[in-house]
């Protein structure tokens, strides 16, 4: 079978696809830093090993790390508003699902990046007399921070692929506007095609990105 | 160094301080004065308690019982009562005149040498960050490492690290300085420079609590020894009487394991 590829068509729905880039950066933006804030209070909340806290979230955590994003993104979007009689706009369903899927993982990497941070620097912080927010922001955050690059990267990559998932709430990302264009134009492979290249242009210039400031800084 | 705050009184008084971990009791009711000025040595086996000692006064570990007063500050721990916070207001100020060094520096490794220096009195004091670095490099030619003020931390040798950890406490001001087994993680070579820091700091007057293996450095530098095991004082009297002529068995037998020669 020989088929025929044909990309000419595809250049006509520049602006579609330029719309659904900016809705994959947007989506992906906007979802990294509400993971990472609520992955940040999820580490820290753990850490106070208060039970009557971390049993709840612990469970909180597990059920989202368990399940799928794509199940999560759709649940948020048709089974909380009637849980909670409220409507939700597709966009805010997916941002809410994809934090929140995002920010247990992000609870993970941080628990794990302040676990590695040795004991004598906390004893050093509080014998100088900081205050347990200080000691975090100054001493320990930048050097967990630092050792939490790697993770923090390849979760952020997942993070914008994760996106792709919106597509199924009618977010008009860049899978959601592909989906458009091959509709209009019967050319799904040139359509895909092109897409695939896409994300990879935006994610390999960050991973490469990382590497450099690993090999450089750290 | 300024006078007492309360004249005639110990700068550190602690009093029947009782501290355990799960069933282990590593302090029975553990008292000791240090006067103004006054240099104590605490000395013992491993595990008898006396890291623990030091990590109460500046309440790293938070005492079960007894009481403690540094300077001014007085805290009572059989009436604060196990379960709710200490005073915050005590805490810090206690924590602000009680410099410590640790045995193993840990000198923040994301911050320049003069940055470590500087941090206390930036973070915690609040003083401007040109006047915080200009005194941090006052300290560090004082321990005799302005030369190395821009280096990282990881580029120094195990002495000049605890020579830029000494200057990083004394930044804070701090009315006495508590040594926790400041050179037992250095090269036998590199011990005399951080040991001679103390001695002058000492001779400069300085209220020290110094908890060390060197037996001559505590019987020379040292006013008061204090010979702990398994969580007792089981000794204590002037430095030399101790160290030369301990009284008791345990003392004894403990002194015996070390060769006496000259301190730095």
């Amino acid at each position: 079978m020989h088929y025929h590829w044909d990309f000419a068509q595809i250049w006509h729905y520049a602006p579609l696809f330029r719309t659904g880039i900016e809705y994959t950066l947007g989506f992906t933006l906007v979802s990294m830093l509400c993971g990472m804030a609520l992955g940040l209070v999820l580490a820290l909340a753990r850490r106070t090993g208060f039970r009557p806290l971390t049993l709840p979230l612990g469970l909180f955590a597990e059920i989202f790390r368990c399940t799928p994003a794509l199940v999560q993104l759709v649940w948020f979007y048709y089974a909380l508003p009637v849980l909670l009689g409220i409507s939700l706009s597709p966009a805010t369903a997916a941002l809410m699902a994809l934090s929140i899927y995002g920010g247990v993982f992000y609870a993970e990497i941080f628990l794990s990046g302040l676990a590695n941070i040795e004991p004598g620097q906390w004893d050093a912080g509080r014998a100088l007399g900081m205050t347990p927010a200080v000691l975090m922001l100054r001493i320990i955050l930048p050097q967990a921070l630092r050792r939490m690059r790697g993770p923090l990267v390849s979760q952020g990559v997942l993070q914008l692929k994760n996106t792709s998932l919106v597509s199924v709430v009618t977010v008009p990302d860049l899978v959601y506007q592909g989906q458009l264009v091959a509709s209009a134009t019967y050319r799904p492979l040139e359509v895909y095609s092109t897409i695939a290249v896409i994300y990879f242009c935006l994610l390999f210039p960050l991973t490469q990105a990382a590497r450099l400031l690993d090999r450089g800084v750290a | 160094m300024s006078d007492a705050t309360i004249p005639g009184e110990p700068m550190i008084a602690v009093s029947a301080l009782r501290k355990s971990f799960g069933q282990n009791v590593v302090l029975h009711d553990v008292s000791l004065d240090v006067p103004q000025g006054g240099v104590t040595a605490l000395i013992g086996p491993s595990g008898s308690g006396k890291s623990t000692l030091l990590r109460c006064i500046n309440l790293l570990e938070r005492p079960d019982g007894g009481s403690l007063r540094v300077d001014r500050t007085v805290l009572d721990f059989d009436r604060v009562g196990r379960k709710s916070a200490l005073p915050a207001r005590a805490l810090a100020e206690i924590r602000a005149e009680a410099g410590m060094v640790f045995q193993s520096f840990n000198l923040f490794p994301h911050m320049s040498v003069i940055e470590n220096v500087a941090s206390g009195p930036i973070y915690v004091r609040r003083i401007p960050r040109a006047t915080a670095m200009e005194r941090a490099r006052a300290l560090l030619d004082r321990v005799g490492l302005a030369h190395r003020a821009d280096a990282s931390p990881a580029m120094l040798s195990g002495g000049q690290k605890q020579r830029v950890a000494i200057a990083r406490a004394l930044a804070m001001d701090p009315r006495i300085m508590l040594f926790d087994e400041a050179t037992s993680a250095l090269d036998p070579a590199l011990v005399g420079e951080v040991l001679s820091i103390m001695r002058t700091l000492a001779d400069d007057g300085m209220t020290m609590i110094v908890v060390t293996h060197e037996m001559a450095f505590a019987r020379d530098v040292a006013d008061e020894v204090v010979f702990m095991a398994d969580g007792y004082v089981v000794e204590r009297g002037a430095a030399r009487q101790v160290i030369e002529a301990p009284n008791e068995a345990r003392t004894k037998e403990f002194l015996r394991h070390f060769h006496l020669g000259a301190s730095a």
